[in-house]
């Protein structure tokens, strides 16, 4: 009995997880087909064909043909895939430069005022850019940054997120060993640098990798804020590519995954324990 | 114990506070100089006219409440929303309950669920598109159905693929802070339930789900406050002027944004802002009487 339970546990989660996964598979093949297969495929989409297209997850010939292409041939790809890496990398730096010692500031000490901030962060956490679009225009006008790289980089770089997330890991470190390494005589440097940092790695590691896929995954931001093709990252370029030209945006498109899902299946487990940290009690 | 005359510890808790505030001040003067200080201009210029700069009361509010691309996109992101949300909620705890207990595979499965969350949605652009094109992928096996074909971009469909693509990107997350909470349910009180011989439904709905209760308001509105970010996905397969079924708040911001209309846009902020407040209250509530 509990045997076939748990077979039909097993199937259920199977059936869903393909229909979860299909597209990212489907991506994935597509980046492996010449241009004849993807034209065979998809030519009903494309104006002229009739009929349906069809797809099969296993390319007929696969090859690397239009990866090699993309790489040697495109060097506007290249530019992109910099612009997207170079923002992606001065965000989540930025982020935890100034975002952990904020943390454990607000971890860590009862000051006049610091609920207040607190509450303040927590707000602006969940603000979505929507709301934000239109006072980051005005400062990064004020500035004269728009349409530079800092416009989308400076923003981000004092999003409330990873304070958030790696305040509640710094509010699980006990009390006493900060007691005790006070008693040796450990200023507040070495306290923050010697124990906090040490012990709520784990908070910062998940901290980084959330804010790296939010950083790569970026649209609102660079749409709103860079004007010049150039400076473009590969998210706003890729939705520019047509079916016609399917070769390029598959394999593009595969390059883009790449260091997203590299991300994620080398730090699951902190990204997992990021999330959950939401959950848990404020 | 420690002793110390109260000159000292306050001199001490002083020399703390001070380490205190400047491990904060870098990050919290960002946040002034680009948060708070133009959220404020931002309400100020909600009252004036963009053109002129004279005051001009709520005339920006009564405009927007009085315009009809607003009540669309107000309207279709609350009834995106109202579907959407549930949904999740339930799909996301059904998986949650599915993986919490040992199951060969189970840490694969978590990955799966997971994983579109990775995705960057521009990578699975085509993939939408061509599934969802009238003689795409979709449509291919209706018509192998022998049922009628969709035009799923250019009809009210559209925006159940919008509801369909959120389902996909969240489930995963939501997953993971269902089976947060699931773990929080302490072992003993199953057990307890099943030497007086209650049954698995039983320990679900009498157990199960009233413990989940402070996990689910977390929840609903850390679902709801990510339903404002299915934008991209919107976007990416509609651009700017989609169907008129999945025009979202984020495109009529970003039309008027386009068209310069500064003093619709700061009063649309302020009110969303309000709004979004509002539900940080809630969850603010919530977490409190979870503690």
């Amino acid at each position: 009995m509990k045997k076939i339970k748990t077979a039909l546990r097993f199937m259920i989660l199977a059936i869903l997880a393909g229909v979860i996964c299909f597209p990212i598979l489907f991506a994935v093949s597509g980046a492996f087909m010449q241009q004849w297969e993807l034209a065979e495929n998809l030519s009903p989409v494309l104006a002229s064909g009739d009929g349906m297209a069809s797809w099969s997850l296993l390319p007929r010939a696969p090859s690397l043909a239009s990866l090699v292409e993309l790489l040697l041939d495109t060097p506007q790809f290249f530019v992109m895939f910099w612009n997207s890496l170079k923002l992606a990398c001065c965000i989540v730096g930025g982020q935890l430069l100034v975002g952990v010692p904020a943390a454990w500031s607000l971890a860590r000490f009862r000051f006049p005022g610091s609920r207040a901030v607190s509450m303040i962060y927590l707000v602006l956490m969940l603000m979505p850019f929507q709301v934000l679009m239109f006072p980051e225009y005005l400062v990064l006008n004020g500035m004269g940054l728009l349409d530079t790289h800092s416009a989308v980089i400076l923003p981000a770089v004092f999003s409330t997120f990873p304070v958030f997330i790696i305040q509640r890991f710094f509010a699980a470190i006990p009390e006493e060993i900060l007691e005790a390494a006070r008693i040796d005589g450990a200023g507040e440097l070495r306290l923050f640098f010697h124990i906090g940092v040490p012990l709520g790695a784990s908070g910062i590691v998940s901290a980084g990798i959330l804010g790296f896929l939010e950083a790569w995954n970026m649209i609102e931001q660079p749409m709103t804020f860079l004007k010049t093709k150039s400076l473009w990252p590969l998210s706003l370029f890729l939705p520019q590519i047509t079916v016609e030209d399917a070769a390029f945006g598959f394999t593009a498109a595969l390059m883009m995954l790449i260091p997203a899902v590299l991300v994620f299946l080398s730090g699951q487990e902190y990204l997992e324990q990021g999330i959950a940290a939401a959950a848990l009690k404020g | 114990m420690r002793s110390c005359r109260p000159s000292t510890c306050t001199w001490r808790n002083r020399k703390r506070n001070l380490a205190g505030v400047l491990f904060l001040l870098p990050d919290f003067l960002g946040v002034i100089v680009f948060a708070l200080l133009p959220f404020g201009v931002v309400v100020l210029r909600s009252f004036q006219s963009a053109v002129t700069g004279e005051w001009t009361g709520l005339k920006n509010y009564a405009e927007i409440f009085g315009n009809t691309a607003f009540r669309l996109a107000v309207r279709n992101t609350l009834r995106f929303t109202a579907v959407c949300i549930p949904a999740l909620i339930i799909l996301s705890l059904f998986l949650a309950v599915l993986l919490q207990k040992a199951l060969p595979g189970r840490n694969f499965f978590k990955s799966a669920f997971l994983l579109p969350m990775a995705v960057p949605a521009a990578s699975v652009v085509l993939v939408w598109k061509v599934l969802f094109h009238s003689n795409g992928l979709l449509n291919g096996v209706l018509e192998g159905m022998r049922m009628e074909k969709v035009s799923w971009m250019s009809s009210g469909m559209a925006f159940w693929v919008l509801v369909i693509s959120y389902l996909w990107k969240n489930v995963g997350y939501d997953m993971i802070l269902w089976l947060a909470g699931l773990a929080a349910i302490p072992e003993q009180i199953y057990e307890a339930a099943r030497v007086d011989g209650a049954g698995e439904w039983q320990c679900f709905t009498k157990i199960t789900l009233p413990n989940l209760k402070p996990s689910l308001y977390t929840i609903s509105v850390l679902s709801f406050l990510n339903s404002f970010k299915v934008f991209r996905e919107a976007w990416l397969v509609a651009g700017d002027y989609p169907h008129e079924s999945m025009y979202l708040l984020q495109h009529l911001y970003s039309n008027w944004f386009r068209e310069l209309s500064f003093d619709k846009i700061a009063a649309a902020a302020v009110v969303n802002a309000g709004v979004v407040f509002l539900l940080v209250l809630l969850l603010k509530k919530a977490w409190d009487k979870q503690e």
